[in-house]
């Protein structure tokens, strides 16, 4: 029907899907999905881990195949069996867990993903390419260096790039914020902005309901694999919204009754005077001192890339300190090893578990017992009990109320939040003593989070002492019963969370003096 | 030990060296697509024969030569098929294909052990033509051997200048992100390994046609396993290849001078020569660099679910 000239034409959509199934062995992933997104608009999707984002935005890339339902593009059916033939029909996706080559520079990934590459490679062209971009769109990155020398949020960055050199009309983000820094955020939300205006579309995935209230136009929420419900920006309510995606109603955080002992015990983790040797593009720590007290959660604030990863490392064994020493549980540990440092009562959740916390090929079984192989070793090590390792991660996932599909899958095919999940449950059971936890939300549903920062609270209640290290200012002023600000490798300030607000650790964040 | 002698070495080296190089050279293109060839014995050994019955009876080693490149790319895709299309375990595969092709070498080679050929041409190095004839006769090399540093080079700028190349590094690195790169990484491993088969075949060339001039059964005598191993030892990098090869050679050629020079010193000891350094070099070359294996080496792609 031709649209009358005096009626604003509403557009049709420019990519529909319709009743798109996907069951993989065990899970029926995706059930019946219809979607549709519209040009110049921010289409979020929503859901809790595991309830199917990642596998639906993954068949309309092209990059697995649905068991039936299909995909119209500007109404035309279409058939998009590779993601060769989603790029060619402009629609361009940043993965969840990333499609980054490690062993290779920036420059090559993201020559890897240009459209237009032409048969001979001309390096300088492709540098001149990211750093006109990337002064564009205020993403800085260093193209010589090697992706495995990035922080996890710098990663972000290289795979937004990539995206915006591609000629994509749809742009998917599966979490891009997952793992950005706050002021990255709003360069990003801005970057969508724009591209919105210019009548591009934007399919985003992200747990954090005030960034989908901020920048949606139209919200769809998935539940166990079937659409729950499509609603626009006008009809949505952060209640609204939590009704979709649970089912129920969450409930708030239990805080204890929390008696302020510390100071009159030794601390659990004494850091004198710490320094480490700076590699390629990382920082080195300097002059780090830091006492945490039993019944204590330390909170660290800081942009990722500014001593993080190497201050959970250093207490962890995994680098050694250049200066300085450690202390555990009051005793000397600047040289203990890494199983020497576990076994005592540490327990580490990095900040990225795909690489640091479990072997992708090995099940969830097989990964739950990896860090207690000594605990489940029956003969002298000749057998593994794994009967007592299925009853203890079921009920640590019990305990902390998560769930994943089933035990016996190997962990690469789980959600990227089902995986966060089963690293904290991996963790945090057998009481720790000592929990490092880097970004320990991350990817995870609402609900989940909940449940994490509750279990962080009991675990504080127990007597632990946490050292909890997050970019996420609001997580750290609940959590924390202190907070230190990291800046490139140096602690530039220290609070109490009553004593200050956002605006203070958001500057020290960024490096600027108060 | 005479100037000559040294000389001699040199020389042999560059001829033991060059089809050791080429082969190295295929197995560093496998290898970067993610693919190990443990059947490159076999390939080498068909690829030999082949060459060798067909420059022996239509009396060109140019024929020859051509002869033995498709053999090896074909030889390669049987191998191909079966690792990449049929998904079977890289190393098994690879030991199977050894030994279908040292029965089929056989086979093909069988009425022609101790033939003559027509030899492929030789030229004086431009510059040395004046030296004497015992320095310059060391000094004349066929038009492969001109050809196989070049090609080293060549090698290296299709893997790191050019797309096919970054796309086949990528296959090598993680097939799953090739492919969400729009790329075809089945696809890709085939490329790599009759470009990897094609210039193995042009090795086996060089053995037999130009440096031993004859065919025996198993002449190879290890040389494709010697081929993987070099891989390694050049941290899958052509040029590092070149080097690789070299050093490899000269050691063979300098454990032969001994063992014919008369030294009081086991052959069997001094067979171990080359292997020895091989080992040192890699504890003193290998221990402080960064391992730069291709992540996803000998691992199957099972394609997109
Ligand atoms: N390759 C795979 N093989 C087997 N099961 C898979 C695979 N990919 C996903 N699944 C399963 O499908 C379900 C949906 O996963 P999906 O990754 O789509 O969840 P999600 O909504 O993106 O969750 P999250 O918020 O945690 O990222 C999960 O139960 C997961 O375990
Ligand atoms: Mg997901």
């Amino acid at each position: 029907m031709p649209a009358t000239p005096t009626s604003h034409a509403l557009p049709g959509p420019m990519v529909s899907m319709r009743g798109i199934t996907k069951a993989f062995p065990g899970v029926l992933a995706n059930d019946g999905i219809d979607l549709d997104i519209y040009p110049s608009d921010v289409h979020a999707l929503l859901g809790e881990n595991g309830a199917g984002k990642s596998t639906l935005v993954k068949i309309l890339y092209g990059f697995y195949r649905a068991d039936s339902g299909s995909v119209l593009l500007n109404g035309q059916p279409v058939r998009i069996q590779s993601p060769a033939d989603a790029r060619k029909f402009q629609i361009g996706m940043v993965f969840q867990d990333f499609n980054l080559i490690p062993a290779f520079s920036v420059a090559e990934n993201i020559a890897l993903f240009l459209p237009d590459l032409k048969p001979v490679i001309h390096p300088k062209e492709i540098d001149h390419r990211i750093e006109e971009i990337s002064t564009r769109y205020d993403l800085q990155v260093n193209p010589h260096a090697l992706v495995s020398q990035l922080s996890i949020g710098e990663q972000q960055k290289v795979e937004i790039l990539k995206l915006l050199l591609s000629n994509a009309r749809l742009f998917i983000l599966d979490e891009p914020t997952r793992v950005l820094a706050p002021h990255e955020i709003k360069a990003l939300f801005g970057v969508l902005e724009n591209l919105r205006k210019d009548g591009y579309a934007i399919l985003l995935i992200t747990h954090k309901l005030n960034e989908v209230l901020e920048c949606a136009d139209r919200i769809s929420v998935l539940r166990t694999g079937r659409l729950a419900g499509t609603l626009t920006r006008r009809e949505a309510s952060e209640e609204k919204l939590i009704a979709f995606m649970f089912e129920k109603s969450l409930a708030g955080l239990n805080r204890h009754a929390h008696a302020a002992a510390r100071s009159d015990r030794p601390p659990i983790l004494r850091l004198t005077n710490i320094a480490t040797h700076s590699l390629g593009a990382q920082v080195g720590l300097e002059d780090i001192n830091l006492d945490i007290y039993p019944h204590e959660i330390v909170g660290v604030a800081g942009v990722s890339g500014n001593g993080q990863k190497e201050l959970g490392d250093v207490i962890l064994g995994l680098q050694k300190c250049s200066q300085g020493h450690k202390e555990l549980f009051g005793q000397e540990a600047t040289s203990w090893s890494i199983g020497r440092v576990r076994q005592s009562g540490v327990a580490f959740v990095p900040e990225n578990p795909l690489q640091m916390a479990v072997t992708p090929y090995l099940s969830v079984l097989e990964n739950m017992a990896l860090t207690r192989s000594r605990l489940y070793a029956r003969l002298g090590g000749l057998r593994v009990d794994w009967g007592a390792v299925q009853a203890d991660a079921r009920e640590s996932f019990v305990r902390f109320g998560f769930s994943v599909p089933s035990l016996f899958v190997p962990v690469r095919s789980l959600s990227g939040g089902n995986l966060q999940r089963m690293t904290i449950a991996r963790e945090l059971a057998f009481d720790p003593k000592l929990i490092v936890g880097s970004y320990l939300t991350r990817g995870l549903d609402l609900q989940s989070t909940l449940s994490a920062r509750q279990a962080l609270l009991d675990a504080r209640q127990a007597g632990a002492g946490i050292l909890l290290i997050s970019e996420d200012l609001e997580e750290l002023f609940t959590l924390s019963d202190r907070l230190i600000v990291l800046s490139r490798g140096r602690i530039v300030g220290s609070f109490l969370p009553t004593e200050t607000d956002n605006y203070t650790v958001g500057r020290l964040m960024t490096g600027a003096k108060v | 030990m005479s100037l000559l002698a040294v000389l001699g070495v040199i020389s042999s080296a560059i001829y033991s060296g060059t089809s050791l190089l080429y082969t190295t050279l295929g197995e560093v293109i496998d290898e970067r697509a993610g693919i190990v060839n443990l059947g490159l014995e076999g390939v080498l050994l068909v690829s030999a024969s082949l060459g060798f019955a067909v420059t022996k009876t239509t009396g060109s080693p140019y024929l020859g030569i051509l002869a033995a490149v498709l053999a090896g790319g074909l030889m390669n895709m049987v191998f191909g098929y079966l690792v990449i299309t049929r998904q079977a375990n890289q190393l098994a595969s690879g030991l199977a294909v050894m030994f279908f092709g040292y029965g089929l070498s056989a086979l093909i080679g069988k009425s022609f052990v101790g033939a003559k050929i027509n030899p492929l041409p030789r030229y004086v190095l431009p510059g040395l033509s004046r030296l004497p004839l015992v320095f310059s006769s060391l000094f004349k090399f066929d038009f492969l051997i001109f050809l196989v540093v070049p090609m080293a080079v060549l090698i290296w700028w299709l893997l790191y200048r050019t797309r096919w190349g970054l796309g086949l590094r990528a296959v090598g690195e993680n097939a799953d992100t090739a492919f969400a790169s729009g790329r075809n990484p089945k696809r890709i491993r085939y490329q790599a390994l009759l470009v990897g088969g094609l210039l193995a075949g042009l090795g086996a060339a060089h053995l037999t046609i130009a440096y031993t001039m004859a065919w025996s059964e198993y002449m190879t005598a290890g040389r494709g396993f010697i081929a993987v191993a070099l891989v390694i030892f050049s941290n899958w990098d052509p040029l590092r290849a070149i080097a690789g090869a070299l050093i490899f050679s000269a050691a063979v050629a300098f454990q032969l001078l001994l063992q014919s020079s008369g030294a009081q010193v086991s052959p069997f000891l001094l067979n171990t020569i080359p292997y020895l350094l091989t080992i040192l070099v890699l504890i003193v070359w290998g221990g402080n660099r960064k391992q730069s294996a291709p992540a996803s080496l000998g691992r199957i792609y099972l394609g997109s679910e």
